[in-house]
């Protein structure tokens, strides 16, 4: 059985592209034919993060207008097996993405035999976010420790749970909430809300938290999914995020301020 | 200096739960702003039930109340039909 995630926000800026090929490219190495596709119509930017903007040819919506198979348009990740990436169109037309093409592309792509369809949402609650939750089973609710993007989280959480087709039909789009860019030393400082505060808002599962890290600018600077780089914080909490996606439990890391070796720490520790 | 730097920052006040105070209002605000949205068949519903009910009991415009109150898993549909005294 096939499963389709949606990443999403409502906010921009918070991590979504960032987490969509992270999480696809995570899910991918763990085995699973994964697909994620970029709804961004317009400002396609995950085949960039994913280090494939050179190899785009075909994209989504020639899929959906019937201009290209989804054969010739999926791009064959070269790093990691299993792994493709449907890039976005960059056409200036609203409309270029529909129920019936959507719904036909990931029934095409469940047919294929794809265990996981990765669904990398826009920003905003328009056309593209719509379209891009409106299939899914699941969805990877992306936050920023800061109140705008927790107020957009939780009108996003409304729209999927009264306007997915699995709403609709009666059912409940599972949730999961994930952290990006947190400091604990800012939070330990009382400047910064926590993750408990965060939940205690917003009432949904953690799936995970990702610390504020160099890291994750490093691996979009050179194409790579930050979960590539075992070294760094941030591809460790991804790595955990997946695991955790996949029904292991494993505690959370890097979610308290790093011990700052003090004066007699350094002379006695 | 030090001194007195180290008494201002005790003072600051802390941003984060000032931050969350004021998300909880703002949310369970919004919250209650949708599900006070009554459906749009509602008043319809409303003139064609009184037309039902009237075929049996004689009542007035105001003896009939409809109201829809949403709950977590599902919305409930609310009638209160206020009968004439019995004679």
């Amino acid at each position: 059985m096939s499963k389709v995630i949606v990443v999403t926000s409502g906010k921009g800026g918070v991590g979504k592209t960032t987490s969509s090929a992270a999480f696809a490219a995570g899910l991918a190495a763990k085995g699973f034919k994964t697909a994620v596709i970029d709804f961004d119509v317009g400002l396609r930017n995950l085949d960039l993060i994913m280090g494939v903007e050179r190899r785009v040819v075909y994209d989504f919506v020639n899929v959906i207008n019937g201009e290209a198979t989804l054969k010739q348009a999926l791009i064959k990740d070269k790093r990691v097996d299993n792994l493709y990436i449907l890039p976005a169109s960059q056409t200036r037309d609203k409309d270029a993405l529909n129920t019936e093409g959507v719904e036909s592309v990931i029934n095409e792509l469940k047919e294929d035999g794809f265990d996981y369809i990765v669904c990398d949402s826009p920003a905003g609650i328009e056309k593209g976010a719509f379209m891009a939750l409106y299939f899914a089973d699941e969805a990877i609710v992306v936050t920023n420790p800061e109140v705008s993007s927790v107020r957009d989280s939780d009108r996003i959480l409304g729209i999927l749970q009264s306007r997915s087709k699995v709403a609709e039909e009666g059912g409940t789009v599972k949730e999961h909430l994930l952290i990006t860019r947190y400091s604990p030393e800012r939070v330990e400082g009382g400047d910064m809300l926590s993750m408990e505060d965060i939940q205690d808002i917003l009432s949904i599962p953690l799936i995970g938290v990702i610390p504020e890290s160099g890291s994750v600018l490093q691996a979009s600077n050179s194409g790579n999914p930050v979960i590539m780089d075992k070294e760094s914080q941030a591809g460790q909490a991804y790595t955990d995020v997946v695991a955790r996606f996949l029904g292991e439990d494993v505690p959370l890391r890097f979610v308290n301020p790093e011990e700052k070796k003090g004066f007699f720490k350094k002379l006695f520790g | 200096m030090g001194l007195f730097s180290f008494f201002k920052k005790e003072k600051k006040k802390n941003t984060a739960s000032l931050a969350k105070e004021r998300l909880q209002i703002l949310i369970a605000h919004e919250h209650s702003d949708t599900s006070s949205k009554a459906p749009e068949y509602l008043p319809k519903l409303q003139e064609e039930l009184m037309v039902v009910i009237r075929k049996y009991v004689k009542v007035n415009d105001d003896a009939v109340n409809v109201k829809v109150e949403k709950g977590d898993n599902f919305d409930t549909l609310e009638l209160n039909i206020t009968l004439p005294e019995s004679k």
